[in-house]
């Protein structure tokens, strides 16, 4: 014998149908189901656009992330060079090092290593 | 003539008023028309108030939640704090992209300074709001766990390159989208005039080809000037929560 959590038998009986408190109760029940399903697939339509935007924005990311790497690093290794009088190292180092930290980024781009963090 | 088929021409920087460092250019006027634009835009959208919003409210209140649902999914509820930033933002890049995309206008974002200063914008705010919510433990932002010491420097710097790529990367995206894509709007244009000048009725009915991939190009570019916008928000975001928390 199912019973709900009133107490009440969960199957109402011929002499229940026509008491209003029980079909209150039945109807309460419904509509709470209904909205919780509603609700869900909201948040999920809400959901896959908002990766899709997301997958477009990456897609776009992935492209200029490495570039911005290597120039960032050239132009470091360039203004050693101009400062410190050490030219061509600190062109060739740091151009290599920005090769890696465009690596860097484009692996955190495509979410394959996590970003930088304290602690 | 030359100037009317040269695909540069459209991004000359042209005094309007005065001359010299200080001159009101025209890259100036639209950014200008752009600011105007928005604030016309949300004050009209926002004076009636009501509580089944008009067709300019709707406008308004859309344009609200989408900033608000991208900060809200990259950096959380303290993300909202930036709000006024990121909004602007997304608003002054995409009202001067869409500005652009009408014939015989200037594109902001098609300038590098521009979107440089832009990009810094957003970094020095990462890095001013960092220290000051942080101190100096945000510097551990480029000190990873879980390294060895003897690479440790050689992470560390890799660390600070990357995170001086940002503003590039941030930046060279906006500006050689909107760039590039201007230029062969332009080109493929050009090619119509170009056929019918040189060979008559049969280049006229050849330029037809070119027409439709203009039209089509048309089309693409309003989706970039609009994803662009968007990819410059999110990242602003992504970049600011590393501020928020670092240790996330």
């Amino acid at each position: 014998m199912t019973q709900s959590s009133d107490g009440k038998p969960g199957q109402p009986d011929p002499a229940g149908e026509g008491d209003l408190a029980s079909r209150l109760d039945r109807l309460d029940r419904q509509l709470k189901q209904r909205s919780e399903t509603d609700t869900k697939a909201e948040a999920d339509a809400a959901g896959r656009s908002a990766s899709m935007g997301a997958g477009v924005a990456n897609a776009l990311r992935l492209s200029s992330e490495f570039v911005a790497g290597v120039v960032a690093g050239g132009l470091i290794g360039w203004g050693f060079d101009q400062f410190l009088g050490i030219s061509p190292w600190g062109l060739i180092v740091f151009l290599l090092l920005g090769f890696v930290a465009g690596v860097l980024n484009v692996m955190r781009a495509a979410g394959m290593t996590p970003g930088p963090r304290v602690d | 003539m030359a100037g009317a088929s040269d695909p540069i021409h459209q991004f000359q920087i042209v005094p309007l008023i005065g001359d010299g460092t200080f001159a009101f250019t025209n890259s100036a006027l639209y950014m200008g028309l752009t600011v105007a634009a928005i604030t016309g835009f949300l004050l009209l959208g926002t004076s009636a108030r009501t509580l089944v919003p008009g067709r300019l409210q709707s406008l308004a209140e859309l344009s609200y939640e989408f900033v608000a649902t991208t900060i809200h999914q990259t950096s959380g509820r303290d993300g909202m704090r930036f709000f006024p930033f990121v909004y602007s933002l997304f608003m002054f890049i995409l009202i001067s992209n869409l500005i652009g995309m009408i014939p015989y206008t200037f594109t902001v974002a098609s300038q590098l300074i521009v979107t440089f200063a832009l990009a810094l914008a957003v970094i020095l705010t990462v890095i001013g709001y960092g220290f000051a919510k942080h101190g100096l433990a945000f510097l551990k932002l480029f000190v990873p766990h879980g390294v060895p010491l003897v690479i440790l420097p050689l992470v560390v710097v890799i660390e600070v390159i990357s995170f001086l790529s940002r503003p590039i990367s941030l930046s060279v995206r906006l500006f050689a989208n909107m760039l590039a894509g201007h230029i062969t709007l332009k080109v493929f244009a050009g090619f119509v005039t170009m056929l019918s000048g040189s060979l008559g009725a049969l280049g006229l009915a050849i330029g037809v080809l070119p027409l439709a991939l203009a039209v089509g190009i048309t089309a693409l570019e309003f989706l970039v000037a609009f994803l662009q916008a968007y990819v410059f928000t999110l990242l602003a975001c992504m970049y600011l929560n590393d501020a928020l928390h670092p240790g996330h």
